[in-house]
């Protein structure tokens, strides 16, 4: 049965006039990871446990715990995505065109740090938020 | 044109109305499905579903109301609480937010792709 988190992806694509080789390098070196994303404890390693540290807003501490899921040199880099309780994972893609590259993101399977501690035995993100959305598309 | 912060913007939107941090909690969420499922209820009958106690239910319907996701009446001796639906609405657009958290840092990476030597 098709989980209704893996619909919950958002994919962002754009052609850059730059060689993979490149982007990689900007995708996977903590200070030019900084200048684009945020500040960062990244290392271009399987495993490796790393944040993404933005500026602390009321109610947000502003880090995203992430950890590196895989690592394809110049072609594919995924790490894990968790903030306010919800889990995700995002992953680049990258594909060399004529033109330079296709960068691809996709951001998948947003669920909450419980539902993965618990296996779905309490009440999922994923079930709630199905819920709630025709709850509340029904307001309409 | 003004750079938006996209992320931190919308974050701080969302986070300030406390919805998420009220919602991160299962429990909680278990209470506000089934007020907003089956309608107004006291504590009593909200602590006889909930699995946990009566004084853990009373504190987890504060953080609800207090993020405005539930609203109480006063009937006799005892509170009826009802959930507030409408109040989600910020928190469902999440892909919204991330979405444009993404297209504003696609737009960095390429201004540093620039500036970078190959």
């Amino acid at each position: 049965m098709t989980e209704p988190a893996a619909s919950r992806s958002l994919v962002i694509e754009r052609e850059m006039p730059h060689p993979p080789e490149k982007i990689w390098r900007a995708l996977t070196q903590g200070p030019l990871i900084e200048e684009w994303l945020m500040k960062n404890d990244f290392q271009p390693v399987v495993g490796h446990q790393f944040s993404f540290r933005s500026t602390p807003v009321p109610g947000w501490n502003g880090v995203i715990d992430s950890e590196v899921v895989l690592i394809e040199p110049n072609s594919r880099l995924s790490y894990s995505w968790g903030t306010m309780g919800m889990m995700s994972t995002v992953t680049w893609t990258l594909t060399p065109t004529k033109a330079g590259t296709h960068v691809r993101m996709e951001q998948t399977g947003f669920r909450s740090e419980q539902d993965a501690a618990y296996k779905g035995a309490t009440y999922g993100w994923t079930k709630f938020i199905g819920n709630m959305e025709r709850v509340v598309g029904g307001l309409d | 044109m003004v750079m938006i912060p996209a992320m931190q913007a919308q974050v701080a939107h969302i986070a300030a109305n406390h919805v998420f941090a009220a919602l991160a909690d299962p429990t909680r969420r278990a209470i506000f499905e089934h007020l907003a499922r089956d309608g107004e209820q006291n504590v009593r009958s909200l602590t006889a579903r909930a699995g946990v106690s009566q004084p853990a239910v009373s504190k987890h319907l504060g953080i609800l109301k207090h993020a405005r996701l539930v609203r109480d009446r006063r009937a006799g001796r005892e509170n009826h609480y009802s959930a507030q639906p409408q109040a989600l609405k910020p928190m469902l657009d999440w892909m919204g937010i991330y979405a444009a958290f993404w297209h504003d840092r696609f737009d960095r990476l390429e201004s540093l792709l620039k500036r970078m030597d190959q």
